[in-house]
């Protein structure tokens, strides 16, 4: 009798402590979310995305910001991607057992939560240094390496999800293991592998130390991916710091910016999954 | 001339089940030509020892059954012929099957897999349509085979539609998922996708064993109505299936040939105490 008493005391005091943290965790979120959308939204106006980042004390906007993040977080999709999509793709069929695999896997993972200032710096000996300059493209090829590991990692459980006798099934009907994989395995795990695209985006697209070795940053209009870009992260960390006032609006509404599109990728990629879930898994 | 003979399926009362001996059938049967022959057969999952010697000859245009207990090595057996084995790493065949009338040792070291496997065709324990639309997975094996013509792909889909028992069925709905039909429509899916390709042998791995007894009749029935067409190989649990279906029955045990001969004669006088043993059900 009291050991059920004490069990039932033990199970009072876990269940409040858990509540407890959840609640802290949900009040910083809302705190943080509620400060971002009232100063964010209170900055937004219309000449945000057309006006070019300002000089300390004048109006202006993100236009070039949003700009060099954009163009800076698709090509580093498209170095990253592809890179991710075959390495996971030789984790998931050709090379599923092997020492090989559990090698990479294991660096793989590493690499997935290794400080991405690591990265900016890598970048940095490897281009920057060689090259002489800030540029777009090495912060894109930065963000392409944080991107990699992300994409290795889903393409792997996306992949491993289609069941193997659908592999089996096209092997014996004397299909190549490429064959199969693209013409059976890729298709049956397609809205996994796009979920994967983009949490990959979400993640890259809000980075900032990879890029403050990279593309630097750029006060004024620049396609050229050969020179120092603008672009959302490091504006708002040298705005936020400064003094002036437009300045520190204008962060507000970056930040704000970022938020609102990783959370409308964030949204889009679960919905594809949740449908995913419940019919995207043939044959089990 | 039809001789009743009785057989027990080893799960109900001995005596229960009947099955009819085609004497004309037996006749044929004797005199049909080697397709393969098995020549002191054994295989290896790294240094285990699954298959010990085997020999057998599996006949042209003929039915031959794979019986035993779980685990006897029947269905491992199977995977020699179409080398599924080697999708496995430390995996070894030694001695030959030989495909008459061409000569090519099915286990050689010399011998591509995929080429192996464009000739013997499979259909697995678990229906295991593709993810894609009906036509579409008949038409699979052909892709593969480098057919590309509509017209040409069409006729051939009809025809493994038919062959398998399954055209009228599906006619007015080729284009719909392979997924959407139940799961004896389905395993005969598989049939038809195998036929397709006009393969030489056709292997099936318990092919009834995930439907329910009306989807097993009608797949009995259709692979009795294919041996016109094609040389069968087929593992089964169930004795009455071997017995009603096959023209020859090799009996295995712990990874040995224990017995092979016409199936009248497993069935109603069997030369090995242990095979009369299983059929009467005293194990297994």
């Amino acid at each position: 009798m009291s050991t059920l008493r004490r069990r039932r005391i033990v199970n009072v005091i876990a269940f409040s402590m858990s509540m407890v943290a959840t609640a802290i965790g949900l009040a910083l979120l809302c705190a943080i979310l509620w400060t971002l959308l009232s100063r964010g939204f209170g900055a937004l106006s219309f000449s945000v995305f057309t006006q070019m980042t300002p000089g300390p004390g004048s109006a202006g906007g993100l236009l070039n910001a949003i700009y060099g993040s954009l163009v800076m977080t698709a090509l580093g999709i498209l170095i990253g991607a592809p890179i991710g999509l075959l390495a996971g793709t030789y984790l998931a069929e050709y090379g599923r057992n092997s020492p090989l695999s559990t090698v990479v896997r294991f660096i793989n993972d590493v690499q997935l939560s290794a400080p991405s200032i690591i990265v900016g710096l890598f970048v940095y000996m490897l281009m920057v240094m060689r090259m002489g300059h800030f540029s777009a493209i090495a912060g894109a090829v930065a963000l392409g390496i944080i991107a990699m590991p992300v994409m290795v990692r889903t393409t792997e459980d996306m992949l491993n999800l289609v069941p193997k006798s659908m592999r089996d099934g096209s092997a014996a009907l004397g299909a190549q293991p490429w064959y199969t994989i693209t013409r059976i395995v890729y298709p049956a795990a397609k809205n996994g592998l796009v979920t994967g695209v983009l949490l990959a985006v979400a993640r890259i697209s809000g980075e900032t130390a990879p890029l403050l070795f990279t593309a630097l940053n750029n006060q004024f209009w620049n396609s050229n991916l050969n020179k120092p870009m603008a672009n959302l992260p490091m504006v708002i960390f040298q705005f936020a710091m400064s003094p002036y006032g437009d300045w520190q609006r204008l962060a507000w509404v970056g930040a704000l910016l970022i938020t609102l599109f990783v959370l409308f990728l964030s949204i889009i990629a679960r919905s594809i999954s949740s449908l995913f879930g419940q019919h995207g898994n043939p044959g089990e | 001339m039809i001789t009743r003979i009785e057989v027990d399926d080893g799960r109900s009362r001995p005596g229960a089940h009947k099955i009819a001996v085609d004497e004309t059938r037996r006749t044929q049967a004797l005199k049909a030509p080697v397709k393969a022959s098995v020549e002191n057969l054994s295989f290896y999952y790294g240094a285990a020892r699954a298959l010990n010697d085997l020999n057998v000859e599996i006949r042209d245009n003929q039915i031959t059954a794979l019986i035993g207990p779980s685990g006897c090595g029947k269905s491992t057996f199977l995977r020699c012929f179409n080398r599924m084995h080697d999708q496995q790493a430390g995996t070894r065949y030694e001695g030959r099957i030989m495909l008459h009338p061409e000569e090519i040792n099915l286990v050689g070291r010399d011998v591509d897999p995929i080429e192996v496997r464009m000739r013997i065709g499979m259909v697995f324990q678990k229906p295991n349509p593709f993810p894609k639309s009906i036509f579409e997975n008949v038409a699979y094996g052909l892709r593969v085979r480098g057919i590309r013509a509509q017209l040409r792909l069409a006729e051939e889909v009809e025809r493994a539609l038919r062959n398998a028992a399954l055209w009228d069925e599906v006619k007015d709905r080729l284009d719909s998922s392979g997924l959407s039909l139940s799961g004896g429509q389905q395993q005969r899916l598989c049939i038809a996708r195998a036929l397709a390709t006009e393969p030489e042998i056709l292997l099936f791995d318990e092919p009834t064993s995930a439907l329910d007894p009306i989807a097993t009749a009608r797949i009995e029935e259709l692979i009795v109505s294919l041996r016109d067409r094609v040389t069968v190989v087929i593992v089964t649990h169930n004795m009455q299936q071997a017995a009603r279906v096959s023209d020859f029955t090799a009996f295995m045990y712990l990874g040995n040939l224990v017995e092979f001969d016409e199936t009248s004669r497993i069935f109603t006088n069997p030369s090995q105490k242990a095979t009369e043993d299983y059929i009467t059900g005293r194990y297994g």
